[in-house]
């Protein structure tokens, strides 16, 4: 048996991570690859189209019923779904209550205690949106992922987002042995967004993996709770997410450790490619009815 | 052989340079701000204060925590005090300080019981303020007599950000207008347990005295009506403390918090004056009520005679001549006992000298206590003083005296070493360090498991202990082995 691989998925909240992370992950278990799944979000449904339904009975919902989380066992957990990929979500309080980093914590620690990672070749973490506070770092902390994966897109809140959590691989990957597997660009149809991606890239110190073209498919697939492998695996949008899971299959050990940029490194980034205008300084701050008296007094 | 003031002087610069040395550079910086000697005159002791300690020294502090449930919520006798987090602060604190009270505990007065929530990983992942809202549930079935809850929050409750406000609104309005004061003490906030007295305050003022209007119609006032503030009851202090004033002619109203009751805080606001032992830890709340109820406040200090004397008087001077007249019969009638007291223990003790570290208000107030016996305290410092009690400080220390705030377990074994005092007086941490080194040892928080040591009952208590302490014959008896080889 080869070696497990630990991989996570990060992301701007809403980028697509969650789809795109199964869709991926779906082909890989096509390649025969026995696949462990851990949603680390909240909202617990990082393993919806694997399972075609939401996992009710996530790690700490069942820890809190049970009184504590050593009460449970890992059948209770684990769930099996398409070509026998492994589900588990470690859920979390509903907003506004209680902290969910440290459910996350809970939930990986109890996962491999309970030895939920023996006998698999891949594991795969799906976070939440940003990188909040230590408990949803818990994944590329040692001994945890090897590389990750930031699903972005050529919008300028993901590419930031995609650069905060470049900055929370660097911390760890010093201490630890995370890397930067490579960005995925998830298509928005933005101006410019496979050259801005690459650019991104290589900005930091990392690699465009695979460009994921926009497709209606994966809308219809989603509302029958599938990935597009399972509802059609003959799409155009099946070999893109084939062509992702060789990509990444074939990128272990290749991640490299990520040089984040400035904020105005960003921006100048934006501004080469013609996305963003040199902000004008001077009206920074300024209300419309305030420029407007502004122009006037010059006229 | 005794030194001048100048060679003290210059032995206690040289000491604090001495101790200084060990430290990294920044450190040693840092550090010498906080030690000083005093020099006669100055009004205040050359030292910073309630600044935060530094990572590794062995400070003496508290928490925030500490400082609302172990010392100003925690005895009010007739209200359950939740330890609001993990089980280990409540552990901790169980039993409090020897706060003494009157009451059937378990029944209607709850001080050495210990209510935790007894916080599990799913309360943080979930929050615990269900949970929270079936203790207070529990309480009001399993103990009726109750007369409010404080909810004491440990660390956990501010990061995972319970709302623990609206839980005790909520309960407080489904159990009938009962007091329910949420508190926000975590142990991360501030430097030392005084925040903790400062927030504890707070919350009385909000969630008491605010909510306290037209509570308790029985009550008659009289002209002769005050509070005691900042009094314990270790031991029995406020006992001791409440018997002259009553004497005197004063009707004692309420006392905070030691042997106090929730009653008692509401119907403070109608004291004519409120007389504070423990500026440090009730300063803010006498403040308050100066500037709200218009109650002026008066410090006093009730360690030993001839402090206890000026304090009744200062007292007195608030009121009519019933009452400086009352005062003054009460100084004549305790005056022949006392000076037995003195002419017992003086002999015994006098030239004896003494090194103080203790908390609030006690490194300056025991001072007066000694020197009615002849001792003289050489060190004296705080573990969460601010500006103002240095400041005050310099009324009570004399010329040359080794200032420490906030001591680190280092220093201060290096100080006692070299200064070979006859008595150290601070806490149980630190009092087997020094009986170790052969040096006599009374706990000065807990009085050592004795007391009452206010007034002038505790004033022959304080001296049957401090001669018991120094007078031991087991000094003489303690022998180092390796020494005679």
């Amino acid at each position: 048996m080869a070696d497990l691989r630990q991989i996570a998925f990060y992301g701007k909240g809403g980028i697509g991570k969650s789809t795109t992370s199964q869709n991926t992950l779906a082909a890989l278990a096509d390649l025969g690859q026995k696949i462990l799944i851990v949603g680390c979000d909240p909202k617990a449904d990082s393993t919806r189209l694997i399972l075609h339904a939401k996992a009710q009975d996530t790690i700490l919902s069942l820890a809190a019923d049970a009184g504590s989380v050593e009460d449970l066992e890992l059948e209770d957990v684990m769930k099996v779904g398409y070509k026998g990929i492994r589900c588990v979500e470690s859920g979390g309080p509903e907003p506004g209550v209680g902290c969910a980093g440290r459910g996350v914590i809970t939930s990986i620690n109890f996962l491999e205690e309970e030895g939920a990672y023996d006998n698999m070749d891949y594991v795969s973490y799906d976070v939440l949106g940003d990188v909040v506070c230590g408990g949803f770092a818990m994944p590329i902390r040692e001994n945890k992922a090897q590389e990750i994966y930031i699903v972005m897109s050529g919008e300028m809140m993901a590419m930031y987002a995609a650069n905060n959590i470049s900055k929370g691989i660097l911390k760890y990957a010093n201490s630890g042995g995370v890397r930067l597997g490579g960005l995925v660009c998830n298509e928005r149809q933005t101006d410019k967004e496979l050259e801005l991606a690459e650019s991104l890239a290589g900005k930091l110190n990392t690699k465009l993996i695979h460009f994921v073209p926009r497709d209606n498919v994966v809308q219809h697939a989603e509302l029958r709770r599938m990935t597009v492998l399972e509802y059609a695996p003959d799409s155009k949008q099946a070999d893109e997410y084939r062509s992702l899971a060789t990509k990444i299959h074939a990128n272990a050990g290749n991640g490299t450790i990520p040089t984040p940029i400035t904020m105005d490194e960003l921006e100048d980034l934006l501004m080469e490619h013609g996305i963003m205008k040199r902000v004008d300084e001077s009206v920074v701050g300024k209300t419309a009815a305030e420029l407007a008296a502004e122009l006037a007094a010059v006229q | 052989m005794s030194l001048t003031v100048e060679q003290v002087k210059v032995r206690n610069q040289e000491l604090i340079e001495e101790v200084l040395e060990v430290y990294p550079e920044k450190t040693a910086k840092r550090r010498a701000k906080h030690l000083s000697v005093y020099e006669e005159g100055k009004t205040d002791c050359n030292v910073k204060s309630n600044i935060k300690s530094i990572p590794g020294v062995m400070t003496i502090r508290g928490c925030a925590y500490a400082g609302s449930k172990g010392v100003v919520w925690g005895p009010i006798k007739d209200m359950v005090h939740i330890s609001h987090g993990p089980v280990g602060c409540g552990q901790y604190s169980w039993a409090a300080r020897r706060n003494y009270y009157i009451g059937t505990t378990g029944v209607d007065t709850f001080v050495t019981m210990q209510f935790t929530s007894d916080f599990q990983e799913k309360d943080i992942v979930f929050g615990g303020d269900k949970k929270l809202e079936k203790i207070m549930d529990e309480i009001e079935d399993l103990f009726p007599l109750n007369k409010g809850i404080t909810v004491q929050s440990e660390c956990p409750i501010g990061l995972i950000g319970d709302d623990i406000e609206a839980v005790s609104k909520k309960k407080a309005k489904e159990f009938g207008g009962k007091t329910i004061v949420p508190v926000r003490c975590e142990g991360f906030r501030g430097v030392s347990q005084s925040l903790g007295h400062h927030i504890a305050n707070d919350t009385v003022r909000d969630w008491v005295f605010d909510k306290s209007e037209g509570k308790h119609p029985e009550f008659v006032s009289t002209p002769y009506d005050v509070s005691i503030i900042g009094d314990y009851n270790i031991g029995g202090d406020a006992w001791a403390s409440r018997i002259l004033l009553e004497e005197m002619g004063l009707r004692v109203i309420a006392q905070w918090s030691g042997d106090g009751s929730i009653a008692e805080l509401e119907n403070t606001p109608k004291a004519k004056l409120n007389v504070l032992h423990c500026y440090r830890s009730m300063n803010y709340i006498s403040r308050h009520m100066e500037e709200k109820y218009g109650i002026p406040w008066v410090e006093y200090n009730f360690f030993g005679p001839s402090k206890i004397e000026a304090s009744l008087r200062e007292i007195a001077s608030h009121f009519d001549d019933r009452i400086k007249e009352g005062a003054e019969r009460v100084i004549a009638k305790y005056k022949p006992l006392m000076q037995a007291v003195i002419d017992k223990y003086k002999p015994r003790l006098a030239g004896k000298t003494v090194m103080l570290f203790v908390g609030g208000l006690r490194p300056r107030h025991v001072i007066g206590a000694y020197e009615d016996l002849g001792m003289e305290v050489v060190g004296t410092g705080y573990e969460f003083g601010h500006n103002d009690d240095y400041q005050r400080t310099t009324h009570y220390v004399k010329d040359g005296t080794l200032i420490y705030d906030d001591v680190t377990g280092y220093e201060f074994e290096k100080f006692v070493e070299k200064v070979q005092p006859d008595l150290v007086g601070s806490g149980i941490k630190e009092k087997y360090v020094f009986q170790k080194m052969g040096v006599p040892f009374r706990q000065m928080h807990s009085w050592d498991y004795s007391g009452p040591y206010h007034g002038y009952d505790g004033f022959a208590i304080f001296a049957r202990d401090m001669d018991m302490a120094i007078n031991n014959p087991i000094w003489g008896l303690t022998k180092t082995p390796w020494a005679n080889s």
